[in-house]
């Protein structure tokens, strides 16, 4: 019973980055926009989250850090994919190494000593109903499945941003014909997703680790990019996706310390959530439809 | 608005020489053009000559080099169609600009949806009085993927309405719908003139230019030859004006005696794409000398009969026997093997774009242009000229086939096949965007072909090329043949209702 809540609660918590990636990626990839870039901006997120919080001292200014880091490469990622019109699979994986890059050469030069990791103050956990329940999680798990999931959904079904985001991403020429910026959605759509996707590397420094080591992401965002497929572009399947690679992912992290699991190899075990990824994909993911506009830039001749 | 019968003292729009120049092509040069509320202004012209430009400079999508756009007699700049759409434009493209995954009301509001958060209720409201009002009839809940291509025109027409457009512009709105909707649509259009909408009708079928409007403007070269008052015009001379010559009068059609059966289809199914049936029992014969046509609306299982009968796609039940040999489930090879020569709907496909016209001629037959695996040049050039003569296509042997108009295009693919002399020949769309010229040239190429004996199954979904070149018609819908008629005795209101799904007319 412990073993099962301890499960579940981890569950939760490890989905968390991910809701918050899927929900922002499913914003650019519905506006037409794959964005490759989310692995750096998830990077980027969780450093300068970590670093603005280390020098300030203040975990706030260390969300907002994350989301500032956020918007910039959404922008940057709009400036080649949308005014330039260049190739999106090259822009985002430039994109993700220029940050990864970019994130080590700083934590190098400040944070780097032979002392060890600098540590943070970091988020506490929440306990509404006392100790050793589900619910005690961090407040930015509470906000990403009860404001982030929700409210994004609500907003691309029922808001005329929405609509525009979906019309862009299906067909620009009709949004166009409608008199719809088409740059200025995609370009929204960029800057909230990557936003999003920021606060969700942020979440691994300022919550769960307290500290950053390099390869902190580790296929986080490419795990994102999978689930969004995975969801046929609809958050809720999104999120659902999440759950289900935390859940294995959270197994296998308490499988490993199970007395008897000692002969199956370490390695193995760690693969196993990104091998159901896959499997999920590789059932699910045939004959999806993809958004009408998926990967074009869009030109009026 | 203005009612009908009052005489507004200004236009609504009005365009004042204007000039477009795409690199070295003048696609509009001082095109004048004034749009009063209440009519039907038909716009002429062959293709290329500068319509879609004109409509698209006045819908802001596209910005003109010169001239200027007056709307109620103040000057305007359309940056883009947010522009247009303020000054009460409205434009329904050949090309519907809709997103299908959407609802008919997330279509029609989008752009304009009068606040922040949705309100689909009132927005089907208005679409359900737009629809009482001009017999526009969509349910606003369904999906356009789900939506037949009149049905969709009507929501695009709502679309316009729904902005408060003054003045609608529809791009060859009826090249893609059945007779009924034709008049369905003219019925509409008439409601809306009377209402003082300025209507500007792009066309390049006479008829109903003649028909439908109250003036007509005609462009050739991307420059107004005329602008009159349709009564004061017959269709002949519309035609002259459009060509820039007395119209060619069309080659009688003589009448051959259809020989033996050369092409017999018996039980054929086939599935399409998503594993969909597509094709369901399909049975006919084709004499030599005879043309079939395939009518229907796109989609009704044309496109897969025309692969299936050319090796493109195998079928999933029946049989196919052309020239004595069985070819159901062949390949292209082996049916061209057979005999068969295949005039596919999408002439850039069946042609390499950045190959030369002599490689393309003889793309078919790889095997004849050279000993074993080395080409002989000189042969293959020789064809090339051989065929650019016979068939006077307008390009050398060394030009890409991408460079070429499509009318050359088109030459490029008949002297393929016909000088095969193909005993069965499959034929999709054989003068879609073609202009006069070229069109009559492919029509008395396919009527040579039949005087020579060949079986011809003719696709297409202009009604008037069927009528005109086919012996005997049969009708698709839904994949299943739905009518056979003899062309001699077709009823246009009969093959409409057969082409919409109703069986056999009692």
């Amino acid at each position: 019973m412990i073993f099962l809540l301890d499960i579940l609660t981890a569950t939760l918590r490890n989905a968390t980055p991910l809701v918050f990636g899927v929900v922002g990626e499913t914003y650019t990839e519905r506006a037409g926009i794959l964005n490759l870039g989310i692995e750096g901006t998830m990077y980027a997120g969780a450093f300068f989250g970590f670093a603005a919080t280390a020098v300030t001292g203040s975990l706030e200014l260390g969300i907002l850090a994350a989301i500032v880091v956020g918007v910039a490469s959404g922008a940057v990622m709009g400036l080649f994919s949308v005014t330039l019109g260049t190739s999106q699979h090259v822009a985002g994986i430039g994109l993700t190494l220029g940050l990864i890059g970019i994130s080590e050469f700083i934590n190098r030069l400040y944070f780097g000593s032979s002392e060890g990791l600098r540590r943070i103050e970091s988020y506490q956990l929440l306990e509404p109903f006392g100790p050793d329940n589900i619910f005690n999680q961090y407040a930015l798990t509470y906000i990403a499945f009860l404001v982030v999931a929700p409210l994004g959904w609500w907003v691309l079904r029922s808001t005329s941003f929405g609509l525009g985001i979906r019309a862009v991403g299906e067909n620009p020429e009709a949004a166009d014909a409608a008199g719809l910026s088409v740059s200025l959605y995609r370009y929204a759509a960029l800057m909230i997703g990557s936003a999003l996707a920021a606060v969700g590397g942020a979440f691994i420094t300022l919550a769960t680790l307290g500290t950053f080591t390099l390869g902190i992401i580790a296929g986080r965002g490419w795990v994102v990019i999978a689930l969004v497929i995975f969801g046929r572009w609809r958050i809720w399947r999104g999120v659902f996706g999440a759950l289900v690679f935390a859940g294995v992912f959270s197994l296998q992290l308490r499988l490993r310390i199970l007395p008897g699991w000692d002969a199956v190899p370490f390695e193995l075990l760690l693969a196993l959530p990104y091998l159901v990824v896959i499997a999920a994909l590789a059932i699910s993911g045939r004959n999806v439809e993809y958004p009408g506009a998926y990967l074009k830039p869009y030109r009026r001749d | 608005m203005t009612a009908a019968g009052d005489s507004p003292a200004t236009p609504v729009v009005e365009l004042r020489s204007i000039s477009k120049r795409f690199g070295d092509v003048l696609a509009n040069e001082g095109v004048n053009l004034s749009l009063w509320g209440g009519e039907v202004h038909g716009v002429l012209g062959e293709n290329g000559a500068g319509k879609t430009t004109l409509m698209r400079i006045l819908y802001g999508l596209s910005i003109p080099d010169g001239g200027e756009i007056y709307v109620d007699g103040d000057l305007a700049h359309f940056a883009s169609p947010k522009d247009a759409i303020g000054a009460g434009i409205g434009m329904v493209t050949q090309h519907f600009a809709l997103v299908r995954p959407m609802t008919v009301t997330e279509n029609i509001i989008l752009g304009r949806t009068g606040g922040a958060i949705l309100d689909l209720d009132r927005a089907k409201d208005l679409v359900e009085e737009a629809a009482d009002r001009y017999g526009l009839h969509v349910e606003p809940d369904r999906r356009l993927s789900d939506l037949s291509v009149g049905e969709q025109q009507r929501v695009e027409i709502l679309k316009a309405l729904y902005r408060e457009c003054r003045v609608l512009i529809l791009d060859e709105p009826t090249a893609v719908l059945t007779p009924q909707e034709i008049r369905a649509l003219f019925a509409t259009l008439d409601r809306l003139r009377a209402s003082g909408m300025a209507i500007v009708f792009i066309s390049h079928k006479l008829p109903e230019v003649m028909e439908l409007t109250d003036r007509v403007t005609v462009l050739r070269h991307g420059k107004v030859v005329h602008t009159v008052e349709t009564d004061e015009v017959d269709a002949a001379g519309l035609a002259s004006w459009m060509v820039g010559r007395p119209a060619a009068p069309p080659e009688p059609r003589t009448h051959s005696e259809p020989g033996a059966t050369a092409l017999e289809v018996s039980d054929l199914s086939a599935v399409g794409g998503l594993d969909l049936p597509a094709l369901s029992d399909v049975n006919f014969e084709v004499a030599a000398g005879e043309i079939l046509g395939v009518a229907g609306v796109s989609g009704n299982g044309q496109t897969e009969l025309a692969e299936v009968l050319s090796g493109m796609r195998k079928p999933t039940a029946g049989s196919i026997i052309a020239d004595g040999t069985q070819i159901a489930g062949k390949g292209p090879k082996q049916v061209i093997a057979a005999g068969v020569g295949r005039i596919p709907e999408d002439r850039h496909e069946a042609l390499v774009g950045d190959m030369s016209v002599a490689n393309n001629l003889i793309l078919e037959h790889l095997d004849e242009a050279g000993k074993r695996l080395i080409l002989d040049r000189d042969r293959i050039r020789a064809n090339a000229l051989d065929l650019i003569e016979r068939f006077s296509i307008k390009a050398g042997p060394d030009d890409l086939v991408k460079t070429l108009s499509g009318g050359n295009i088109q030459k490029v693919l008949l002297a393929r096949v016909l000088v095969r002399e193909p005993r069965v020949i499959v034929v999709s769309q054989p003068t879609r965007g073609l202009d006069i010229g070229a069109t009559a040239y492919v029509r008395n190429e396919l009527l040579a072909m039949r005087r020579q004996g060949a079986a011809i199954v003719l696709m297409s979904e202009d009604l008037d090329e069927l009528l005109e070149l086919s012996d005997r018609l049969i009708v698709l819908y839904d994949g299943r043949i739905a009518g056979r008629v003899d062309a001699a005795e077709a009823d246009r209101d009969q093959l409409g209702l057969l082409m919409a799904g109703h069986t056999e007319v009692a």
